[in-house]
């Protein structure tokens, strides 16, 4: 009789363990996102902590999807590029150090991304060698300064079937991937176009809302399957 | 045909047209027809592509996106009217920077800030 009841006990104590389980997948407060609701992205050229010098411009060319299918205008990164440069900043570092209502001024965008890559590479192994891209981001208000949102995603070529795991835009995503020759000085780029999917898509847990151009627009909160 | 009564066929047939159209529901379209423009930033910005071999690529895609009906993504015609500058088409630039603002006009601000800087005679234009 006394085993029973600790057997009573070991499904109570599991029972909590599984429930506090589910509860430190933590909800993201989106007060702030929901109070600034932007419509459109200035996407900045991403900061890059890795050895792989086409990191920064390989992450840039695979913003504008994810964020654009999510329901944002994204101003055209190449232009914003090309402005940067010919006002002497060359350099992300220099980039991200822009105040917000300056940007604001000439992008007239609502808010900025500041992307920093962590991880782009492979790393060889005798037996597997492995092509890992890891990203942060930061949506930043420019019209409050206030951080609306940050997230962080990593994506690897061991993953299988590299399926970049997440509905539409995964698709579209892999549609571009497809359009890379995979050569192995290409490899971190289709990766990246997959880390690029899971940080900047709408819908996933933890991710941005969706944005005014979609029709899931203030239809968040009850995330996508 | 003798196997199902005519009734349970008919019952069947509902059902099954019934999931094909869930199937079509369930399938959100993409917002805009991407073609191949994002390989086509990266090979910019890489510099392996050049002006006149990229707008070829893009007229294209925009052919493509025009005969199916379908938009063309944020920044697409921003980005063309750049190569079109690049060329020395100054006409076409202010063509597409103004297409740019008009399918998006939350670029704006942006669009008048590179139309005011890539082609003075715009400016001058005003000023008369």
């Amino acid at each position: 009789m006394k085993q029973l009841v600790s057997f009573k006990w070991l499904a109570l104590v599991t029972g909590f363990l599984l429930l506090s389980g589910c509860a430190t997948q933590a909800k993201y407060d989106y007060s702030a996102f929901r109070e600034s609701r932007p419509a459109s992205i200035l996407v900045l050229p991403p900061l890059n902590g890795s050895p792989d010098v086409n990191a920064t411009y390989s992450m840039l060319s695979h913003a504008t999807l994810p964020l654009a299918e999510s329901g944002y205008y994204v101003l055209p990164v190449t232009l914003v590029d090309e402005t940067f440069k010919q006002n002497g900043m060359t350099t992300p570092a220099d980039i991200h150090q822009v105040s917000a209502s300056k940007l604001r001024e000439i992008f007239g965008a609502d808010a900025a991304l500041y992307i920093n890559v962590r991880q782009y590479g492979t790393t060889y192994a005798i037996v597997m060698s492995e092509t890992r891209v890891t990203a942060e981001g930061r949506l930043v208000d420019l019209r409050s300064g206030k951080t609306l949102w940050e997230g962080s995603a990593t994506a690897s070529s061991n993953e299988g079937n590299n399926n970049s795991g997440g509905g539409l835009v995964g698709l579209l995503v892999k549609a571009v991937v497809s359009q890379i020759i995979d050569s192995l000085s290409n490899r971190g780029h289709a990766i990246a176009g997959m880390t690029s999917n899971r940080l900047l898509a709408a819908g996933r847990p933890n991710g941005i809302l969706y944005g005014p151009r979609s029709p899931r627009y203030l239809k968040d909160g009850s995330p996508t399957p | 045909m003798k196997f199902f009564p005519k009734a349970a066929r008919l019952c069947g047939l509902a059902v099954f047209s019934s999931l094909l159209l869930a199937g079509c529901v369930s399938r959100p379209q993409p917002l805009y027809y991407w073609g191949d423009y994002q390989a086509q930033v990266y090979g910019h910005f890489k510099g392996e592509k050049g002006p006149e071999e990229q707008i070829a690529a893009l007229e294209a895609v925009r052919e493509e996106a025009r005969s199916q009906g379908k938009a063309l993504p944020p920044g697409f015609q921003a980005h063309l009217a750049m190569l079109y500058g690049q060329t020395g088409r100054s006409e076409r630039l202010v063509e597409q920077l103004e297409a740019e603002k008009k399918q998006f006009p939350e670029s704006t601000t942006f669009m008048d800030f590179l139309l005011k800087k890539f082609s003075p005679q715009v400016d001058a234009k005003v000023g008369q």
